[in-house]
């Protein structure tokens, strides 16, 4: 599904992402640990299409794919989805008028017709529900004063809305409250199949009793640093990340 | 001949064509007279620091139609706010058009200021109101003053609600080779009336034309006034647009200006406070490109407590487009319990694109709440790059942004078919189709 080879990317004269290789197959979920400013967010970011880092060396593929050179939105029409760590405030459009803009967009790029408006309102309906978003949220500005729980709640709609093959989940976790947790776990587990997949970035181990990985990573300046089952999240949480700094030196 | 001497030798001439009621015969002279003394004005101005009409004004204007040209109304519906019923003033290089135009004078007048001038019925109401709220000392105002002959005459008497609303609409032809254009407005809404005007100036050609328009509106107490100028002329049409507004206490005024549109657009809108608890609103959407100029320079004067004023333009600016925005608060000594607030934000679309912008307050009172910020800058990366990740490409997000930053002025457009032809007008400038209906 998501292939990244050897990745380095940064910012004019810093590298930030120091040679990453990471494997993702149809059907499973990678988890991303990290300590703050680790790279986490800039991978994903990297792997989005963001033109603001510069790849130098490496390669991304997605579905076999080498999605090193298209743009965001090509990447997004091949079933790429990034939740945002901190999602964007947009003045001015509704989240229904986006969610349209956004669905009609991708099948345009596939040579399809727009969604029907009945089942458009029916699938907003449905997942809206999935989600438990009340209607008069879809009716406000997107992101425009929602709280951060709300902010995050939002980009698992459109996650679900989208239905992408592979969804990088960056700290959906924080600012969720417990029910929300579960409420969102819950939709991302219910978008679950054989044929996608999906990358969680958190810093707690709590979102991995919803969405249990099968893989786990510690990204540490850069690198991935150590690679395990869920069972290292455990580890993690009980021990913090510098025994997982000290291997590395050692 | 420079224009200005043009117009000057021309006016003895023009008098003379018209058969002259005498108070505004002295109104006229007086004003050519201002208009002799200070010409057009320059960038040594102040209020003209940015704008300069020096180019536009080396035009050879002819300053009268010559002949009368008709249009047909399927070359030109595109132009009309057509699928809603309205009462229409349409003009053709400056002479009424009847059979482009549905006026009325069944419990309202809305209809031709040449017959406002001309017919003695009308003039106890024209001795009141007519140059009694325009600037009399200021050059171009005085011009048209002078020189003011046709435009639209509205008078709604009071406790009535217009049925529908009015379009005032002038076509430039092309038949002259430039030509300068000064329509002169007259609105009287009585106590308790309502009424909403659809304004727009429109050339059907290339050639050169100057409009100087003047107009007056009255709101007198509860009467409420909605206009909507439509600026979306061709690249070779200047509009120099002085809007001058009277409210007395519990009126409520809006004044929309869409500017998509024209060579040099100079709005000068003017409001006028003359009771307690107004309400004013003034608005602009201006999205322009090329070598396109568009300067708004509003007047709010605050002269009476318990008031309010809104005033919201957002500008999105292209090419080497250029706009001014420069918004005048007052607000007397008397004045307290003041609301005025203003907003001015402003997109450079390119870094050849400059925006100049300048609020001015001058606040007597000292318990008032007024509020202003301006904000220039470029679109939102950060947000852009939001809608890219959701399969919006680049330049569909750049409208869908640009869209969603002009959007909420449009919130307070009443006629829903006006907000729908805004709204196309915006997605046809910004070049996309959004996806979403308007
Ligand atoms: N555009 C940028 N310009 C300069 N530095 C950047 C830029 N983006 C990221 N960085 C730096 O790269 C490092 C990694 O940042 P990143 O946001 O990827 O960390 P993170 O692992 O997501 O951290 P957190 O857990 O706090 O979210 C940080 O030191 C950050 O300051
Ligand atoms: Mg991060």
């Amino acid at each position: 599904m998501l292939t990244i080879k050897n990745l380095h990317a940064g910012v004019e004269d810093k590298e930030i992402l120091k040679g990453i290789d990471l494997e993702v197959k149809p059907g499973e979920v990678h988890a991303i640990m990290g300590p703050n400013g680790s790279g986490k967010s800039t991978l994903s970011s990297v792997i989005a299409g963001k033109e603001e880092y510069e790849v130098s060396e490496g390669e991304i593929y997605l579905e076999g794919e080498d999605i090193g050179e298209l743009a965001a939105e090509e990447r997004a029409h091949k079933g790429l989805f990034l939740s945002f760590q901190y999602p964007v405030e947009i003045p001015g459009v509704s989240v229904t008028n986006f969610i349209k803009t956004a669905i009609n967009e991708s099948r345009k790029a596939k040579g399809m017709e727009d969604m029907p408006a009945n089942e458009m309102l029916k699938k907003i309906r449905e997942k809206a529900e999935l989600l438990d978003i009340d209607r008069k949220f879809l009716s406000r500005s997107l992101n425009e004063g929602f709280s951060g729980g709300e902010k995050k709640r939002n980009e698992i709609f459109q996650l679900a809305m989208l239905e992408p093959k592979l969804a990088i989940l960056d700290e959906t976790d924080s600012g969720l409250d417990i029910d929300a947790l579960r409420i969102v776990a819950n939709g991302v587990n219910k978008l679950r199949s054989k044929d996608n997949a999906v990358v969680v970035i958190t810093h707690y181990q709590r979102l991995l009793e919803y969405i249990v990985p099968d893989f786990v990573h510690v990204l540490h300046d850069g690198k991935i640093v150590k690679s395990g089952t869920k069972e290292l999240a455990l580890e993690l949480e009980a021990k913090g990340y510098d025994w997982v700094k000290q291997e590395v030196t050692a | 001949m420079e224009l200005k001497d043009k117009l000057v030798s021309s006016f003895m001439a023009f008098e003379n064509q018209i058969d002259v009621d005498t108070s505004v015969h002295d109104i006229r002279s007086e004003a050519i007279k201002i208009f002799e003394e200070k010409g057009f004005p320059t960038k040594k101005e102040e209020a003209w620091k940015y704008t300069s009409l020096n180019t536009l004004l080396k035009n050879d204007f002819s300053v009268f139609p010559k002949e009368e040209v008709a249009l047909d109304f399927k070359d030109i519906k595109k132009y009309f706010i057509h699928d809603i019923d309205s009462y229409k003033i349409v003009f053709i290089d400056g002479v009424y058009s009847s059979h482009l135009s549905e006026t009325t004078h069944e419990g309202m007048d809305i209809c031709l200021m040449s017959a406002a001038l001309h017919k003695p019925k009308y003039r106890p109401v024209i001795d009141n109101y007519f140059n009694k709220v325009a600037k009399t000392d200021d050059s171009l105002t005085s011009l048209n003053t002078a020189f003011s002959k046709e435009g639209a005459y509205i008078h709604i008497p009071k406790n009535k609600a217009v049925d529908k609303p009015v379009q005032i609409i002038h076509f430039a032809t092309g038949n002259e080779a430039a030509i300068m254009l000064q329509p002169r407005n007259l609105i009287i809404v009585d106590e308790n009336s309502h009424i909403q005007i659809i304004e727009r100036h429109q050339s059907l050609t290339e050639n050169p034309v100057l409009t100087n328009s003047v107009t007056e509106i009255f709101a007198d107490k509860r009467a409420v006034v909605d206009y909507y100028k439509i600026q979306n002329d061709v690249q070779s049409a200047s509009l120099i647009d002085n809007t001058y507004i009277s409210q007395q206490r519990d009126s409520n005024a809006s004044v929309h200006t869409f500017s998509f549109g024209g060579n040099i657009t100079r709005n000068n809108l003017n409001f006028y406070h003359k009771g307690e608890h107004i309400d004013s609103t003034l608005k602009g959407v201006t999205i322009v490109g090329d070598k396109q100029h568009v300067d708004h320079y509003s007047l709010v004067h605050h002269a009476q407590p318990n008031c309010e004023s809104h005033q919201d333009y957002k500008g999105i600016y292209a090419d080497r487009s250029t706009g001014v925005f420069n918004g005048k608060i007052v607000v007397d000594k008397i004045a307290q319990k003041t609301n005025a607030f203003q907003q001015n934000n402003n997109i450079l679309i390119n870094d050849k694109a400059t925006i100049n912008t300048k609020p001015q307050l001058e606040i007597f009172a000292d318990d008032v709440k007024c509020s202003h910020g301006c904000t220039i800058g470029q679109l939102d990366e950060e947000a852009l790059f939001y809608l890219r990740t959701r399969g919006i490409p680049e330049k569909e997000g750049r409208a869908l942004l640009m869209y969603a930053f002009a959007n909420n002025v449009l919130e307070s457009v009443k006629i829903p078919e006006v907000k729908r032809r805004i709204n196309k007008l915006i997605a046809t400038k910004l070049g996309v189709n959004l996806g979403f209906d308007l």
